[in-house]
């Protein structure tokens, strides 16, 4: 057990005054990590049991505004993030190698995909907006119950989707823009190469939270895409 | 380790550096700990000023005082000052920060950075909570109910939302640090079982703070965005359901009361054994009725809402839950009383709060199975009986356990014992100023007056005179430690390292601690309260 | 240091196995299974949800169980918020 990390002649740079050594700085980073996401597990639970009590309450009006969602885009997008997620994963793994060329195309390369599933999902919500579907004073739902067409839908219940809709991908989407800051930095730091086998610890647990916000679309996407589309 | 003489000061976290850099820009967890003690410190008075207010304005049964707009505000701000910005920081960021490092035997958190973090976010929300008080103040209750608070108020809650908001992330960082450094940190030999139960109790209380706090947080953002924007998530006239709200409110604030509570219980788990000179009755019982609390508490939130529309079924199973959570609480109760029995015991400070603690608590708790009985919380639910019960719990068990625990460690903190005269004195009037002014609230919830009403029935009066009476005999009792802490730093005597000749790693080292803690990093190889091979102080302890 | 490094082979299967089934998701959406839709489209997430815990957030190869720990205590802790609220919902004569 050594007395100060000062007297050791060759300590890492990067190891900090109050741990003994390395692994134990590493092992409380990551447990650190996992921990923060337990905490975002229940942020977004909250929305969540929202979203299961008013589906329960509001089944037709929330498959018709399911109904009038994209799903091309939607299923595109879980694609897009789920590249992003073997992208992240590749360049823990080029650091974990030494490998400074592969880490940086792979950073760049899943900035490139977080990027384009936050632009897809402008296109998506710019089109809610000319369809009147954001909640406000102009909301207006047009659509009918899937196999009902004639009956009309509860403009109040739609907007409680919307709003729930908008809160939940909203709430993701800006998780996904703070990993893309993230990333950025990443990128940044990668490229003057920060990282080796040795210390890679910033970009494993920012991988372990980008796999978490891919986690949270996993989930949302069939909730908010896929209510009753067999009709 | 001879007493330092008067000149030559051995160096330690306090004198390492000066000026206030140095103060706002540490990562050294002691002196964050003192941070937060001033800053919530401030924060326990302007809490204390609008509980003050409140009980002016109810020493006569009309409104005279203030309007009734502002009778709203004063007790919905008291509550939220009290709930987010004193108690559920007080010990956790106070001696929690300052005790966790040095019980386990670590040179600090896990995080240090992160810990001053935590604070800065503490601050930021502070202001912005002074702010929204300053400019008007919200009116909603802490409770934030919709729709009023959504659709209604004319109040600033979105102000006092964000402000809890970011609160909420300084909770949520401090209960992370605690979890990683413990099961990080500990020093060779300090196995689970060795640790202190003062651990084991902010164990417990982290993980409440993480997995509970996420969900207010949530709750908040709907709230904010429902208010901005009308959305009717809330709103039963746009669709929504007002008690999805109470719901995800209650989910962590029901849990919020363990975190408030469960330090405490730490403490007087640390000050009872030392001041009976015996180890503690059930180590083992004592720690998992921590844990058990902790995940027992996140199963009994709708007890709130047992009139507010929720089923029969589902009234009838938080119910029985309720019961269910008591049990630990009553664990450990038996293991103080055990172990006080047949101990030597020393009637200290921190003995008289721990005391008070055990006493009071036992009510509080006690009065609290009554309002899980659905039977009587119809009549009682509402009116000042749950006032009584929960303040017995947060007043007379988390703020004696919180005295206690300054008084303990005080010595350890500041190199100094306080006037131990002054200090039973103090508690003394503690003691009588709260139930003087708690105990008349029990008797009046029971004969009907219902809370938060700023004017009542002329045959309430005489009860409420009585608290009111009370509450500025407290006042005296909370004024007294800040003046004799504040005069011990300069005239009090120089502690020894150990002036109570109590266990435990903090001791072993000298008071003030140095900025790493230890000379030598230490190695265990002695169990936890270990009083048996303990020597009492040689030295009287009281003097000065 | 040991830290096990999954080799790409592993990781592209599991990208792959991810994709193959957000297709199913989407497909079998336009499949009458009645009640049953729902109860698919979430047994799908979960899977995809595991592999990347799993796999990709190394879950699987991690040397103590403390982070298995962390994990399932959090969504255990979220099934008591959705649960024990479904008890008053579901129960409401309404």
């Amino acid at each position: 057990m050594p007395d100060s990390p000062i007297a050791v002649a060759h300590h890492n740079p990067e190891l900090r005054h109050h741990f003994a050594d390395m692994e134990q700085q590493r092992d409380a980073s990551s447990l650190g990590m996992w921990l923060f996401l337990a905490t975002e597990i229940m942020f977004f639970g909250g929305m969540f049991c929202a979203y299961l009590i008013y589906r329960l309450w509001y089944f037709p009006e929330f498959a018709a505004a399911s109904n009038s969602l994209d799903i091309t885009l939607g299923t595109a997008n879980t694609a897009v993030l789920i590249c992003s997620s073997l992208t992240v994963v590749l360049a823990v793994r080029a650091a974990q190698l030494g490998k400074r060329r592969a880490q940086v195309v792979y950073l760049a390369l899943t900035l490139v995909l977080g990027l384009a599933f936050l632009g897809v999902k402008g296109m998506e919500w710019t089109s809610k907006f000319k369809e009147h579907h954001i909640p406000g004073p102009s909301f207006h739902f047009e659509g009918s119950v899937p196999g009902h067409p004639g009956q009309a839908v509860d403009q109040q219940h739609a907007q409680i989707f919307f709003s729930l809709y908008f809160a939940m991908t909203g709430m993701h989407a800006l998780h996904m823009i703070i990993g893309v800051g993230i990333f950025s930095y990443l990128l940044y730091y990668a490229w003057k190469g920060r990282y080796t086998p040795e210390y890679h610890t910033p970009l494993e647990n920012s991988g372990l939270y980008w796999h978490f916000v891919d986690i949270v679309w996993i989930y949302l996407f069939p909730l908010l895409y896929l209510i009753d589309r067999k009709k | 380790m001879a007493t330092a003489a008067i000149t030559l000061e051995r160096e330690n976290y306090l004198n390492q550096e000066y000026g206030i850099k140095s103060w706002l820009l540490t990562v050294d967890h002691k002196r964050i700990a003192l941070l937060y003690l001033l800053s919530i410190t401030f924060f326990f008075f302007i809490g204390g000023f609008f509980a003050l207010l409140i009980r002016l304005e109810l020493l006569t049964p009309a409104g005279d005082l203030v309007q009734a707009d502002t009778y709203n505000k004063l007790f919905t701000m008291h509550g939220q000052v009290m709930v987010f910005f004193f108690l559920i920081p007080s010990i956790p960021a106070v001696l929690g920060n300052f005790l966790v490092p040095l019980m386990i035997g670590a040179k600090d958190l896990a995080f240090p950075r992160i810990n001053l973090l935590s604070w800065y976010l503490y601050i930021i929300a502070g202001v912005l909570m002074l702010h929204c008080m300053l400019t008007g103040g919200v009116d909603t209750g802490w409770t934030f109910y919709t729709p009023f608070s959504t659709a209604f108020s004319n109040s600033k809650v979105i102000e006092a939302g964000l402000a809890i908001f970011i609160s909420g992330f300084s909770s949520i960082l401090t209960g992370l640090n605690f979890v990683v450094t413990i099961h990080r940190m500990r020093a060779p030999g300090m196995t689970w079982s060795r640790l202190p139960l003062f651990i084991w109790a902010h164990y417990a209380t982290s993980i409440i703070q993480l997995l509970g706090t996420p969900v207010i947080a949530v709750t908040l953002v709907l709230v904010v965005l429902e208010r901005a924007l009308h959305l009717g998530i809330f709103d039963p006239t746009r669709g929504g359901d007002p008690l999805l709200f109470q719901h995800l409110f209650w989910f962590y604030s029901h849990p919020a009361v363990y975190i408030m509570i469960l330090p405490a219980m730490g403490v007087v788990t640390e000050i009872v054994p030392c001041f009976s000179r015996k180890r503690i009755f059930g180590y083992n019982f004592v720690a998992m009725s921590s844990i058990g609390i902790a995940v027992l508490g996140f199963l009994v939130w709708a007890h709130h809402m047992f009139v507010a529309g929720i089923s029969l079924y589902a009234a009838l199973i938080f119910s029985a839950l309720s019961y269910l959570v008591a049990i630990p609480s009553a664990i450990k109760v038996f293991n103080w009383t055990a172990t006080m029995y047949k101990g030597s015991i020393t009637f200290s400070t921190p003995m008289l709060y721990a005391f008070g603690f055990i006493g009071l608590f036992t009510m509080g708790g006690l009065t609290g199975l009554f309002l899980a009985a659905l039977g009587i919380d119809v009549h009682v639910t509402d009116t000042y009986f749950v006032i009584a019960h929960f303040h017995y719990i947060m007043v007379g068990g988390a703020v004696m356990g919180y005295l206690g625990g300054m008084h303990f460690w005080w010595p350890k903190i500041s190199g100094r014992m306080y006037p131990e005269a002054l200090g039973r004195l103090a508690a003394l009037i503690v003691f009588l100023g709260f139930n003087l002014t708690f105990f008349p609230q029990f008797i009046l919830g029971y004969l009907g007056m219902p809370r938060r009403y700023w004017q009542y029935p002329p045959e309430f009066q005489v009860l409420n005179v009585l608290s009111t009476a009370g509450s500025t005999i407290l006042a005296v009792g909370y004024l007294l430690p800040m003046v004799y802490f504040l005069w011990s730093m300069r005239y009090g005597k120089i502690a020894p390292a150990n002036p109570w000749g109590a266990s435990g790693l903090e001791w072993k080292t000298t008071s003030p601690p140095p900025t790493f803690n230890f000379e030598q990093p230490p190695v265990v190889d002695w169990e936890a309260y270990d009083y048996e091979n303990t020597a009492a102080p040689q030295e009287a302890r009281f003097a000065g | 240091m040991s830290e096990h490094i999954v080799s790409v082979k592993a990781n592209v299967a599991v990208w792959l196995a991810l994709l193959v089934l957000t297709g199913v998701t989407t497909g079998i959406a336009f499949v009458d299974l009645g009640p049953l839709n729902t109860i698919v489209a979430l047994v799908i997430a979960t899977c995809k949800a595991l592999l990347v815990v799993l796999i990709f957030m190394h879950v699987k190869y991690a040397s103590d169980k403390l982070v298995k720990v962390v994990v399932i205590a959090a969504v255990f802790f979220l099934m008591l918020l959705l649960g024990l609220s479904l008890a008053d919902y579901s129960t409401r004569l309404l």
